[in-house]
């Protein structure tokens, strides 16, 4: 890459620990007294089965190399042997603090490859806009409690769970899950709003903010945070651009790209919100950054919750009404739990052959997809989240990759901590918001 | 194929997998079980594999200006445009381009800076194994955005399985190091310039390249109270 | 381990069992491995409203060396494994194992190249709790049953007795259910060698039955519907900590 104008370059590339130690030896015979830490996979403040490898001088990191791939699971080569619509249960747990924003751009994908991108229901858009704003607000909210946490700062870390189980109260009463929802499918949504909803959501709005507000106070001007988090981790636009970095990190150098805005997907050009930036570039700046994101999503959940409880048309389904696509679900809550009303089995049982026939082809077989390949990206709260998805005209997905932006943004932590004491590297990596899970699939 | 990528013991399920794969027919039958429970009539039904042709003039959107200031750009730079694009794709708004691999690293360097291209961003790099496309079997799929102009474009490159060396791009796109080694990892792929072209998601000490379609996906089957469920790849499928 | 181990059983063996067991669970310190999608669900329960301070396990010993119990929160890489079982050899006597989630318990949904197919294969397990991810009340539930294990673990002759006695037991079980139409894993149990009381006539599926003998099918066939959160399960343990359930009866 660039060239090396002074020092010796080592490359931890695999199985040469004993190199390592061996180079960081000579360097203290020539006077530098250098050592070699790791932090390994299993420790409270690397935000996950993250390994860094440091090399000290003093308390100074000379360098640092991340070692990843203790969570790969395989979930791209899995979704390639269950059909599309299974797909969506596993690429939903790549990112697991946001899943919903994994299945809606892997949805998005097979509806561009199915061509159906204009018959996607507008309440079933606004349903996905709904879920993904509420899974904004918990993910950035377990970020910046599992950042006070890693800093020492304790009670953050409590309060953002507390606000987080309300999120996810929201969540479960709207899927049934509270994470790893496998909610938003090809063709819509798995099922509407129950009874109910649009109440505790508009509960939920009201004392938000004051909760935020409680955060705010706790950390926006506390100098010892201040003195952790301030100028430390600084990545400029540049450096930015070179590592492919985006969301909050991106954001906070000053640039405002959001691809709600710039390459607006399932009606979000239809709804007011700003996009909140910083121009500091550094931990501080991207924790503000998070928090403003996450009153521009309240105000996203609003207009939501106004469209959803307006007058409704006459047919106003949750999923794509081509019944060769669409999952034939009508859920319903009955004495056993969340499963198909019993209407809708006995429509399909006894009334309409055609049902049967598509519920049959459906559930086993599963619809096909022309031969293609696309690209569809979300703006994740981590980054561009996008998926590729390639298909060769079957009823499996022929190859999914999904861009991650915690693996690219994760790749960041080296020109940031580099440079830098030993206690911000943990400033930086809590500031760049890994999950792990979707680092290494 | 070469064998480094295979695992010690022949397994049946990638034997049957590369058998399956390497027939130039995708699919016969309407309903496509492999049993004799077919009883749609339609059993002498073929359906071949689809070409790959290349999208004719004009391309719409902003593809044409891309494609000209690209031209414009190769011409000044070194390789024409023919020489370096292969096939130019626009499918389902999205465009492709698929480019040369040794002219690789000369399209990115034009894309990047020339100021009326301007891709800042590269998105990553993706692997895919097409078993069948005998000289052209592993692809690495480029995602390109410009932040300036608001574009997306695509780069695919092809490699045989014999000479599995794509030129490397993290000199241009310093964010590609972790893609291409994923890409390494899973496919078999040499980034021929890259730093440090190890392993990253799996063992350093792994044999074989788990994202390639000739690699099992590995299951077990399960036992549950007598019954015994095949793992995925084994199971009776609705293709 | 400690004196403890070397009283003879007896009045006071029993005593000092259950001192120590009711020690023992009232400051289970958790080593928490958190690794996916279970180890949010894992913070969620050290949060407000389920509150793992209830037990003081909230105090989550970074260190294995000062940890009681390891919960295998998500699934197991194979890079990750060796790090799991070094984690587990570094925590001190004794120690107890959750495996929570079912991609710790089984490889849950991943069964493939790269996920450990439960981490009962590399480290002994107490305690599997299923779920993807389970729920707060559902690993608060499971902590209450490890804690009832570790309460009435047995220690020193007594423990050496219940395990010889668990492994006679062990060996005589046959499995829940003969299979229908498939591989008929009872024939192939080998023989063990004392005489044993004959084992029930296998009970045919409750749905192949006409309907009038449904009804008398045994309910250890059918799981009833609407458990959508079941309890955790107990497993049989390696190192034999608790009452051992009888054979063929299920939880």
């Amino acid at each position: 890459m660039t060239a090396e104008t002074e020092g010796r370059v080592y490359n931890v590339a695999g199985q040469d620990w004993d190199e390592v130690v061996a180079a960081a030896d000579e360097a203290t015979e020539a006077g530098e007294e250098r050592i070699v830490v790791n932090m390994g996979p299993q420790h409270p403040s690397t935000h996950g089965v993250l390994r860094l490898i440091l090399t000290l001088e003093g308390e100074t990191v000379i360098e640092l190399r991340p070692v990843i791939g203790y969570l790969h699971t395989g979930i791209e080569k899995n979704m390639e042997f269950r059909t599309w619509t299974q797909g969506v249960t596993f690429c939903t747990r790549a990112d697991y603090l946001a899943p919903l924003f994994n299945e809606t751009a892997y949805c998005m994908g097979v509806e561009r490859l199915l061509g159906v991108e204009a018959e996607i229901p507008p309440r079933a858009n606004v349903l996905r806009v709904l879920m993904m704003e509420l899974n904004r607000i918990g993910s950035h909210l377990t970020a910046i409690g599992t950042m006070g946490l890693e800093l020492g700062a304790t009670t953050v870390f409590i309060y953002g769970m507390r606000e987080r189980e309300k999120v996810l109260d929201l969540l479960e009463l709207i899927t049934g899950l509270r994470m790893n929802h496998a909610y938003v499918r090809p063709g819509g949504v798995s099922q509407d709003l129950p009874a109910g909803a649009l109440e505790r959501l508009r509960e939920f709005l009201g004392i938000m903010p004051g909760l935020l507000g409680e955060i705010r106070a706790l950390f926006d001007a506390q100098p010892v945070y201040f003195r952790r988090t301030k100028n430390v981790a600084y990545l400029d636009l540049a450096g930015c651009m070179a590592l492919g970095v985006t969301g909050p990190i991106l954001r906070a150098t000053g640039l405002p790209w959001d691809l709600r805005k710039s390459q607006p997907y399932c009606g979000y050009e239809t709804y007011e919100f700003t996009v909140p930036t910083q121009d500091t570039s550094d931990a501080y700046g991207r924790y503000i950054v998070r928090m403003d994101e996450m009153d521009q999503s309240l105000k996203i959940i609003e207009q939501c919750v106004d469209r959803l409880a307006a007058k409704r048309p006459a047919r106003d389904p949750v999923m794509i009404a081509d019944a060769k696509i669409g999952w034939p679900a009508q859920l319903a809550v009955g004495a056993d739990g969340l499963g198909n009303s019993p209407a809708h089995i006995a429509k399909i049982m006894g009334q309409s052959m055609e049902a049967l026939i598509h519920h049959f082809k459906l559930v086993t077989e599963g619809f096909r997809v022309p031969a293609g390949q696309v690209y569809a990206a979300v703006e994740s709260p981590r980054g561009e989240l996008g998926a590729h998805v390639v298909s060769d005209g079957g009823t499996r997905p022929f190859r999914v990759h999904l861009r991650d932006p915690s693996f690219t943004n994760l790749q960041s932590a080296s020109a940031m901590a580099e440079g830098g004491l030993l206690a911000d590297v943990i400033a930086a990596v809590a500031s760049i918001d890994p999950v792990m899970g979707g680092v290494d699939r | 194929m070469s064998d480094e990528n295979l695992p010690d013991r022949p397994d049946p399920a990638a034997v049957a997998g590369q058998e399956r794969l390497s027939e130039q027919i995708a699919r016969t039958g309407m309903f496509g079980t492999e049993t004799t429970g077919d009883t749609s009539g339609y059993g002498g039904l073929r359906v071949r594999r689809a070409p790959v042709p290349s999208s004719p003039r004009p391309y719409g959107s902003y593809f044409d200006e891309v494609a000209d200031r690209l031209a414009d750009g190769m011409e000044r730079e070194g390789p024409g445009f023919d020489e370096a694009i292969e096939r130019v794709i626009v499918d389902r708004d999205e465009l492709t381009l698929h480019v040369r691999r040794d002219h690789l690293a000369g399209v990115a360097k034009v894309l990047r800076d020339e100021p009326s291209l301007a891709f800042e961003l590269c998105l990553g790099v993706s692997g895919v194994h097409y078993p069948w496309e005998a000289g052209r079997e592993l692809h690495a799929v480029y995602a390109l955005l410009s932040i300036t102009h608001n574009r997306r474009l695509r780069l695919e490159v092809s490699a045989p399985d014999e000479d599995p060396h794509v030129p490397s791009l993290v000199s241009i796109y310093p964010t590609c190091d972790w893609h291409e080694r994923e890409t390494w990892d899973f496919f078999g792929l040499i980034f021929d310039g890259h730093p440090a072209l190890t392993r990253i998601q799996m063992p350093d000490d792994w044999k074989g390249h788990p994202g390639r379609k000739d690699y099992p996906l590995g299951g077990i089957p399960v036992e549950y109270r007598g019954a015994h469920v095949p793992p995925p790849e084994n199971r009776r499928a609705y293709q | 381990m400690g004196l403890e181990e070397k009283l003879p059983s007896g009045i006071l063996l029993t005593t000092v069992e259950k001192v120590a067991g009711y020690a023992r669970k009232s400051s289970v310190w958790p080593a928490t491995f958190g690794l996916a999608c279970c180890a949010i669900e894992l913070m969620a329960t050290g949060g407000p409203r389920h509150d793992l301070a209830r037990f003081g396990m909230e105090r989550a010993s970074n260190t294995p060396r000062q940890a009681d119990l390891m919960i295998v929160a998500g699934r197991v890489s194979q890079k990750m494994a060796p790090v799991l079982r070094q984690i587990y050899d570094q925590m001190a006597d004794p120690k107890w194992v959750i495996s929570m989630g079912v991609c710790a318990s089984s490889g849950g949904m991943f069964n493939n190249y790269a996920i450990v197919q439960g981490v009962d294969h590399i480290v002994p397990v107490d305690i599997y709790l299923p779920g993807c991810p389970p729920r707060p009340e559902m690993l608060l539930d499971s902590i209450v049953k490890l804690h009832d294990k570790i309460q009435n673990m047995k220690l020193g002759a007594n423990r050496e007795a219940e395990i010889e006695e668990l492994e006679q037991a062990r060996l005589r079980r046959l499995p829940l259910a003969v299979s229908v139409g498939g591989h008929d894993f009872a024939r192939d149990r080998p023989q063990p060698q004392a005489a044993l009381p004959e084992p029930a006539p296998p009970q045919p599926w409750p749905f192949l039955a006409r309907p009038a003998e449904a009804e008398h099918a045994p309910q250890a066939q059918h799981a009833p519907p609407g458990q959508n959160a079941p309890p955790a399960q107990q497993a049989p343990p390696d190192r034999p900590a608790g009452p051992e359930p009888e054979p063929g009866s299920h939880e």
